[in-house]
């Protein structure tokens, strides 16, 4: 039974916890013992991202120091993953916990095909759902094919949401563009951000989609705000909600 | 252009924006070419092989650049061309106006060349009595409009076809109000001949040098470039250190990229390969360094010298399709300029790197698989170092830095918001001082946080 450490993003387990909840009940319906250890805050990406390494240093420490002990980190965010696994070796590399704790932390997705060998996760979703393929999970840690590369399509989040029992994944006219979250960006580009996030809605709208989902929950935040402020009645879902067999909430 | 103030790029951008239909419709334009460009990488089952050979080559070339240029220079001095080395824009535009004035010329006819446009020899020359004509179409539109391109494979890609109608009208005598483009391109075509059989120098960038031969190679779709060199008897050839390669064979894996990357064309529609000048004529060429060895010099930044400047990951951007070329205020825009800016001039540049929600498409995109957004992450890093970011973003990570590794802190602190900002009125969440309610909501405040319910729920069992 895999021992897993369950990292909830700083702005999840403050904004979402119910997002932590669905990967935490995924997770255990699935066969893993799970634990929570309270210490943990973020990961560090904000300050990382807008260069300020002093300050994510220590951050970066306090998370391996945290999850040290578990076999596996499962985080439902590819960005935080990212942040971990491909941003932390110029913050903490020479941390002793750093190659373990990196090299076994995964996204929620990722964990469940690649590791658990989950095929079709049993459940009923019966919507027209687009799958936003959040940037860092898809080009840094590679859960789906990116469209730059020729290279054969596949997408982790996509073969799961498949399974489920009267779902249909809508085409969207631009399979991976970015949503324009970004975070800092959100705020020091916010003009073009916004004009971002409400092109990849409206991809979805043209779609037919009736619920948006992705990986990130920042994505979803972003286009929420943006779907809120404009009454739209597109719904946004973590994939961990539906997954976990979450139905849309009116 | 040069004397130009340059602002923060959001600026820039916002203003961009907030012509929605304009941003749009330049959006859909760059991304069509983005689209051009995956269906013709399709069509080669050995694409990702190509970009990864392209990379290693390059790799190699900077690895030893010294040597190749200097074999370069053998070369090309032994099929009778003059090569002249030139450590700085004015150095640059020092020499092609003594080879212009050794001739006793007024009149120059240019191939497009980014170069020239970094070294911003247009002015100069015209500040000395030459004349000089961009005879690339788009070049040309823009020269006439007197602004900078905005692209670098498709300078004019921000001009629509009534503004050129308008602009021909104005310059050439077309019909007002014409938007028919044979009609506008024969127009432009038959102006610009007499600007070809009047020139006295031919002008050109270069593509690709080749260390093994000497010669070199210009692409380009519109012929202007043999036209510009075959008519008059003076050809001179500018070019950035970083556009050797060692052998010829190296060059089809890079044309093969070069012209599917840019356009989504097969091969660009004329790949003219130079050696030596013409019997009776001159050939100079002419290695511009203007920061390429301080980048070379940089292990963090190196890598962006592998760019063949073939615009693709301009056309990928997100930020750059949605803001426009010149919102970037530099000769080369986009993911690429974001990096080679600051190289030049940290603290004018250092919104630049920031421009950038770090999606990843250009480093996926780039047939020499430069990892663009991990520099660009770089260059924030090395623009905080420099202590070059405002104060309030470098004053709000050192706190959220601290609160973070205070996990009671951090938990009093969601607390406290969580249970405020439901209670504030309107007017104190959504201001001008919070940019992100300008056009979206906040999330609702959960009553909870996650650690808080799943504390209750491990009490509970």
């Amino acid at each position: 039974m895999p021992h897993v450490g369950l990292f909830i993003p700083c702005y999840i387990d403050q904004l979402y916890p119910d997002v932590g909840f669905a990967t935490l009940e995924l997770l255990e319906k699935h066969g893993c013992t799970v634990e929570f250890p309270p210490a943990q805050t973020c990961c560090g990406q904000p300050m990382a991202n807008t260069g300020c390494t002093d300050a994510a240093i220590p951050v970066a420490r306090k998370y391996l120091e945290i999850f040290s002990k578990y076999e596996y980190v499962v985080c439902p965010s590819g960005s935080c993953t990212a942040m971990i696994r491909q941003h932390y070796h110029d913050l903490v590399h020479d941390h002793p916990d750093f190659e373990r704790v990196t090299t076994h932390t995964y996204e929620l997705c990722e964990f469940l095909v690649d590791v658990l060998k989950v095929e079709t996760i049993t459940g009923s979703f019966p919507y027209r759902v687009g799958l936003h393929q959040s940037c860092h999970g898809l080009r840094e840690l590679r859960l789906g094919s990116a469209s730059e590369l020729m290279q054969p399509r596949f997408s982790k989040a996509g073969q799961l949401l498949q399974g489920l029992d009267g779902i249909q994944l809508v085409e969207l006219k631009r399979a991976d563009e970015c949503c324009g979250f970004g975070g800092t960006f959100a705020i020091a580009e916010e003009a073009v951000s916004c004009m971002m996030g409400l092109d990849r809605v409206h991809d979805h709208e043209q779609a037919g989609a009736e619920i948006m989902t992705a990986g990130d929950m920042s994505c979803l935040m972003h286009m929420y705000g943006l779907i809120t402020r404009q009454k739209k009645p597109l719904k946004v879902m973590h994939v961990a909600e539906i997954l976990a067999g979450r139905q849309p909430k009116n | 252009m040069t004397t130009t103030k340059v602002r923060k790029h959001p600026v820039n951008a916002a203003v961009f924006v907030a012509d929605n239909d304009r941003a749009h419709w330049h959006d859909q334009a760059l991304w069509f070419v983005r689209s051009k460009r995956d269906k013709m990488a399709a069509t080669l089952p050995e694409w990702e092989e190509l970009r990864q050979r392209a990379s290693e080559i390059k790799l190699h070339t900077l690895s030893r650049l010294a040597d190749l240029l200097e074999e370069f220079e053998r070369n090309a001095t032994k099929l009778g061309a003059t090569v002249h080395w030139a450590r700085t824009p004015a150095e640059h535009n020092g020499i092609v106006l003594s080879i212009i004035k050794k001739h006793n010329a007024t009149k120059v006819v240019k191939s497009k060349s980014m170069l020239t446009e970094e070294c911003h020899l247009n002015p100069f020359l015209e500040r000395n009595g030459v004349t000089v004509t961009d005879t690339d179409l788009g070049e040309w539109i823009v020269q006439l409009l007197e602004e900078p391109p905005s692209h670098i494979v498709m300078p004019a890609i921000h001009i629509k076809r009534e503004e050129v109608g308008d602009l021909f009208h104005k310059h050439l005598g077309t019909d007002a109000g014409a938007t028919d483009p044979p009609y506008l391109v024969n127009a432009a075509r038959k102006r610009l001949r007499e600007e070809f059989l009047g020139a006295e120098i031919g002008l050109t960038g270069v593509n690709f040098a080749i260390a093994e031969t000497g010669g070199f190679v210009v692409c380009t779709n519109e012929g202007n470039a043999d036209l510009g060199v075959s008519l008059p008897k003076v050809h001179i050839a500018c070019m950035g250190i970083e556009k050797m390669i060692p052998r010829l064979k190296d060059l089809s894996i890079f044309l093969r990229l070069l012209g599917r990357s840019a356009t989504g064309q097969p091969i660009t529609t004329y790949s003219s390969h130079f050696h030596g000048p013409m019997p009776g004529g001159e050939m100079h060429i002419i290695l511009v360094d203007n920061g390429r060895s301080d980048i070379l010099g940089s292990e963090e930044f190196r890598r962006s010298l592998h760019c063949i400047r073939c615009g693709a990951c301009m056309n990928t951007c997100p930020v750059y399709r949605r803001s426009g070329g010149h919102s970037y205020q530099t000769t080369v825009p986009g993911p690429i300029g974001s990096i080679l800016a600051p190289s030049r001039d940290a603290k004018t540049y250092s919104t630049l790197p920031y421009a950038c929600s770090l999606c990843g498409s250009c480093s996926d995109v780039c047939p020499v698989k430069i990892d663009l957004h991990t520099q660009l992450l770089s260059w924030r890093k090395e623009i905080a170092h420099r202590k070059l970011l405002p104060w309030s973003k470098r004053m709000s990570m050192t706190l959220a830095g601290m609160m973070f590794q205070r996990t009671w802190l951090f938990t009093i602190i969601g607390r406290w918001g969580r249970w405020l900002l439901p209670k504030l009125p309107r007017f104190m969440v959504y201001n001008r001082f919070n940019d992100w309610g300008k056009q979206r909501e906040l999330p609702p405040m959960p009553k909870r946080s996650f650690r808080e319910m799943y504390a209750e729920r491990k009490r509970d069992r």
